[in-house]
């Protein structure tokens, strides 16, 4: 059964039209699909059907070993947006995109494709700047109508700087690492493990934090 | 699987420009809510100059899950309504901020708004339409356990207290609801009601009564929240008694109603007692050339038709104003 009814199908379509360059979408999922592995394949299936802009790549977690390291998956299902050249913007989705974010992810698509909002100067230099490895998670539930924009403002940072990595986590999907990290609330963000901030924070903020490791 | 797309995040073309420093416009609205948005279409119609200020687009609607009352829509959802707002807004051309926070607000014959980022735009009027924010308890561990426990999204984290005891404070619709939303995951859940009965509305209530695992302690407080990483434990003290009891619970939900975003206009408009700015049955304010309307005004009953109503009188006042200065 599709995913999208009609509407919703019709409203992502024109969402899309916006898109500037192609952009990649690199699924992981197994052979014996894990729970949820399924759904979020016809996702990523409805979304790519939905543009000629949207080039589309399913792998296999166990069998394409490579494939998984060269873009740092290591849980499935994962979704990693690429741009046109296939190259790794650091973006990944892991669980499905539903509920509000949805939101999230068409913006990393639209923002994957070359449409992206200019940044301040300040900001933008200071991205630019971070020189070390930041691995950013930021744990959702598809009910909290304030996590895309955390997860959002992870992507655009990874999407700035080579360095920096940006995982949505869907916190239904994921409860060991929901414990590991002792996550009661969302958003969550964790930054390298080791620092974690609560709620949706501005972009200023995430470099404050990254800027003092 | 449902897909809550957002409202007018994507839209590529939207027919608006930033504000401009070195203009006076007849009329400044601030807030994105119904009532702003509702003022801004009322003040373009009139063929003002208008510029608007917001911080979030649809204000609270934009979180509201479900909306049944407002007219012409039997249920439309808070994100799609507040689509609609933006669109017939930006049907017409306006100049346009979002996201920045506003510091504070020059009086005078002409009104001078200051951000947080240090621009500042001048208008003949002002309106005043910024709307509510939760309220939080103010009590000791209530920031400390921010997220290791202390929630204020009950659709947001309810997941999170799966088979656990939490409490929820406050009694009204927003309590009851969470209360409910987190009755179906919790082992238990202890409400903890200010006044001597529940004030939500008669059908969420019964909703609540077929739960086996709520309770609801009447006339008492919250006064701490403890624990040593993350929530253990959560005082309640009776009103009458003055007895304090500790109720074991891994979480604390707050839903004790909302806040006026006045900050602004404090000293400088009349505030009722509980942060309103007071206005009269034109949406004057006790400052000539600055009108408010909506959520943060002393209006009682706030719903988003009353908003929409108040933006539309506060702008026709407002452009009266301009018109005859």
């Amino acid at each position: 059964m599709a995913l999208f009814d009609e509407k919703v199908k019709k409203q992502i379509k024109d969402i899309l039209t916006a898109m500037k360059d192609d952009v990649s979408l690199a699924f992981f999922t197994q052979e014996f699909e894990c729970f949820a592995c399924g759904d979020t394949r016809s996702f990523v299936e409805e979304i790519a059907s939905l543009s000629e802009k949207i080039k589309l790549a399913i792998y296999d977690f166990q069998k394409d070993k490579d494939a998984a390291d060269r873009y740092g998956v290591d849980k499935i299902p994962a979704i990693v947006i690429n741009d046109k050249d296939n190259n790794h913007l650091g973006v990944t989705f892991y669980g499905l995109p539903g509920g509000y974010e949805i939101n999230s992810f068409l913006g990393s698509l639209m923002e994957a494709s070359g449409l992206r909002e200019p940044l301040k100067d300040d900001i933008a230099s200071r991205i630019t700047a971070v020189d070390k490895d930041v691995h950013i998670q930021v744990f959702v539930t598809l009910t909290c109508p304030y996590c895309p924009g955390a997860v959002s403002t992870a992507h655009r940072l990874a999407m700035e700087n080579k360095r920096i990595k940006a995982d949505m986590i869907d916190a239904g999907l994921f409860p060991h690492l929901v414990q590991k990290h002792q996550v009661s609330g969302v958003p969550r963000i964790i930054i390298n493990e080791s620092h974690s901030m609560v709620g949706v924070q501005p972009i200023e903020k995430l470099l404050d934090v990254i800027e003092k490791m | 699987m449902d897909f809550n797309l957002s409202a007018g995040m994507f839209d590529s073309e939207l027919n608006f420009n930033p504000l401009v420093s070195d203009k006076t416009y007849d009329v400044m609205i601030l807030g994105g809510g119904p009532a702003g948005l509702t003022a801004a279409v009322y003040c373009i119609r009139k063929g003002v100059s208008t510029g608007l200020i917001v911080k979030e687009i649809g204000g609270q609607v934009a979180l509201t899950a479900g909306v049944e009352n407002y007219m012409g829509y039997r249920y439309i959802n808070g994100v799609e309504l507040v689509q609609k707002f933006k669109e017939q807004v930006f049907q017409f051309g306006i100049d346009y901020d979002e996201g920045t926070a506003v510091q504070s607000i020059d009086a005078g014959d002409i009104k001078k708004v200051h951000f947080e980022d240090g621009r500042v735009f001048s208008a003949k009027a002002l309106i005043i339409a910024t709307g509510k924010s939760w309220r939080k308890l103010g009590v000791p561990g209530e920031e400390e356990f921010r997220g290791r426990g202390v929630a204020y999204c009950s659709t947001c984290d309810a997941p999170f207290f799966s088979g656990k005891n939490v409490v929820v404070v406050g009694g009204g619709n927003s309590g009851v609801e969470a209360a409910i939303d987190l009755a179906r995951v919790a082992e238990g859940v202890t409400m903890v009601q200010f006044l001597e009965k529940l004030t939500g509305d008669t059908i969420l209530i019964d909703k609540l009564s077929a739960f086996k695992n709520v309770r609801v302690i009447y006339e008492s407080e919250v006064t701490s929240i403890d624990g040593r990483d993350s929530v253990e434990s959560v005082s309640v003290k009776n009103r009458k008694t003055g007895v304090v009891d500790q109720i074991a619970a891994q979480g604390i939900f707050v839903e004790i109603g909302l806040i006026p975003n006045s900050g602004i206009v404090k000293g400088l408009l009349q505030l009722n007692q509980a942060g309103e700015i007071m206005v009269d049955c034109s949406c004057r304010t006790s400052v000539p050339g600055i009108f408010a309307a909506g959520d943060v005004t002393d209006v009682p009953f706030k719903q988003i038709i009353v908003a929409g109503g108040e933006g539309a009188k506060a702008a026709l006042t407002a452009c009266n104003y301009v018109l005859n200065r």
